[in-house]
């Protein structure tokens, strides 16, 4: 069973999307949410919902798995939603004992629930077509100029790649020290919550010991194999902008200067 | 200088804290690696023998004696990042030495941090996975690769880093007999390649394959020399805990019966190409 686990939620493609350098999808993704708070009426939803919905299809993910990534935090979303639509004060719409739905209210909600969900599908969409290694090689990169004022840019990214690398690994340990305390006696699914809580020590105490020693034979490892942090140290996959990057970040440009435009219509004319 | 790695007079302690007593892991060893040879180190567990290994790495430091690798005082800081460059390391335990989650990312990892330019890392990373046959494997994640592969892919790692020496710390105590095989043989092709291998072991049949045997105990070097020098020496092998290869056992049983099994055949191949001869 701990085979097949994968890491994060990377969609195993070669489309265009999937191919685009790793630093243009994490600066559109946020380009994108940054601009998501701009948009203000249906119009420019519009062309935001139409923009995402370009690169859903580009990217050939399925929308099953696009979609999948919502579960989590529908009931955030559910939260905002009601919130924002009894709250809201306005011009009153539908009034019954101390409900009180306003215009405003419904408008607020309705954009609210919607810019959470265009933000998750965003975000997702980049991790389902980014593999984790080449997002923490992107975000290295990325904060590489804030070296110089003490961004530990390479180490982070090396925590993030030994942390991705080692997930199996104390899965399996996990897996290995419950079924041994299981041969002892030890109970992990019944009682309450306090009572299943408690049983777990048996387990996290044995798991946290092996996971220092793994650390420890790692940073041995590490070390026989010249490993002195970030300094002068070169790497084999050097990223190089091709020319559909610089297309993804003109789109992304244009994309960002038409909600823009859109959004102060009004005030410009 | 024939010999790649000289140890004179090597000591080494542990836990040197208030309460504990120091305990006494290597005892004044002297050992000298034949540059270009397959030296094993065999011993029980204790016996000092990872701790010396650790000792040729630059990992420990001599507390007293000097350890030479290369012509190089692993005792000199400056040295250290081409002492460990020449002689390479691979550990015990296959899962717990892989950094990255994508195979040949881990192979490039040592080429990396010596600061190599991309292309030519791009080219030893490929030519090291082809070496220890991993090469169609290149992309897939250490987790999904079994014991052997993964122990494979570490010897890459430290082959991709051109070293002159490789210190094997028993690398196939955790594989199953199939993974221990694919191992061995990768280290003998590499042995004959050129490369100083020093493979510390406790499997009798793997040191019955090397050219020159060092037998610890108790942190101290107890015998040394060929494999059928030492393997002849059954009686003393057996009082000291440790076992002879499966070959020696069988032959001294065959003597026994008035089969006269000369005393150099000390590995399997060779018992069975002698007794052919009796068809």
């Amino acid at each position: 069973m701990l085979r097949d686990i994968t890491l994060g939620q990377y969609y195993p493609g070669s489309s265009w999307i999937h191919r685009l350098d790793p630093r243009v999808k994490i600066l559109g993704t946020f380009a994108y949410i940054i601009t998501l708070f701009l948009v203000k009426d249906f119009l420019g939803f519009a062309i935001a919902v139409g923009f995402l919905a370009l690169v859903i299809a580009v990217s050939k993910v399925p929308l099953r798995f696009i979609l999948r990534g919502l579960k989590p935090i529908f009931i955030i979303i559910l939260f905002t939603f009601t919130v924002n639509m009894f709250m809201t004060k306005g011009t009153t719409l539908v009034e019954w004992g101390f409900i009180r739905i306003s215009e405003e209210g419904l408008y607020n909600a309705f954009f609210m629930g919607l810019r959470l969900v265009l933000l998750i599908i965003g975000s997702s969409l980049m991790t389902l077509t980014t593999k984790p290694i080449s997002l923490t090689d992107g975000i290295e990169r990325l904060l590489s100029p804030f070296r110089r004022m003490g961004l530990p840019a390479h180490e982070l990214a090396m925590m993030m790649t030994i942390a991705l690398r080692f997930i199996p690994t104390l899965l399996e340990e996990t897996d290995k020290i419950m079924k041994a305390q299981m041969a002892r006696g030890a109970d992990f699914e019944s009682g309450n919550l306090l009572k299943r809580a408690k049983s777990l020590i048996p387990l996290l105490v044995p798991l946290f010991i092996s996971a220092f020693r793994i650390a420890q034979d790692l940073a041995m490892a590490m070390e026989a194999r010249c490993y002195r942090g970030g300094e002068q140290r070169t790497r084999m996959h050097s990223m190089k902008f091709a020319a559909r990057d610089g297309v993804a970040a003109l789109l992304m440009t244009l994309f960002v200067a038409l909600v823009v435009a859109q959004a102060n219509w009004a005030a410009w004319w | 200088m024939n010999d790649i790695i000289e140890i004179r007079d090597l000591v080494l302690e542990y836990g040197q804290g208030e309460e504990e007593e120091a305990i006494r892991a290597v005892d004044g060893v002297s050992l000298s690696i034949p540059r270009g040879g397959f030296t094993a180190i065999i011993g029980r567990n204790g016996s000092g023998k990872s701790t010396l290994a650790k000792c040729i790495n630059a990992l420990l430091l001599p507390g007293s004696g000097v350890v030479y690798v290369d012509g190089m005082d692993t005792a000199d800081g400056d040295l250290l990042w081409e002492i460990r460059q020449t002689a390479g390391m691979v550990f015990q335990n296959p899962d717990n030495q892989l950094v990255s989650s994508i195979v040949e990312d881990d192979v490039a990892f040592g080429p990396e941090n010596l600061g190599i330019e991309p292309e030519e890392i791009r080219r030893r990373v490929d030519r090291s996975l082809r070496e220890v046959n991993m090469y169609e494997e290149r992309k897939k994640a250490p987790h999904l690769l079994s014991g052997g592969q993964k122990q494979r892919v570490a010897i890459a790692g430290v082959v991709a880093m051109r070293p002159s020496c490789i210190v094997l710390d028993e690398p196939t105590a955790m594989l199953d007999p199939y993974g221990r095989g694919e191992v061995m043989e990768i280290v003998e092709q590499l042995n004959k390649e050129g490369v100083t291998i020093v493979l510390i072991t406790h499997f009798m049949e793997e040191a019955a394959r090397a050219d020159k045997v060092v037998i610890m105990d108790r942190g101290r070097v107890a015998m040394e020399g060929t494999p059928e020098e030492i393997f002849s020496r059954a009686e003393e092998l057996r009082a000291m805990d440790l076992d002879v290869p499966f070959a020696v056992e069988l032959a001294e049983r065959l003597r026994r019966q008035g089969v006269p099994v000369p005393g150099e055949i000390v590995e399997t191949e060779a018992l069975v190409e002698y007794l052919c001869q009796y068809k």
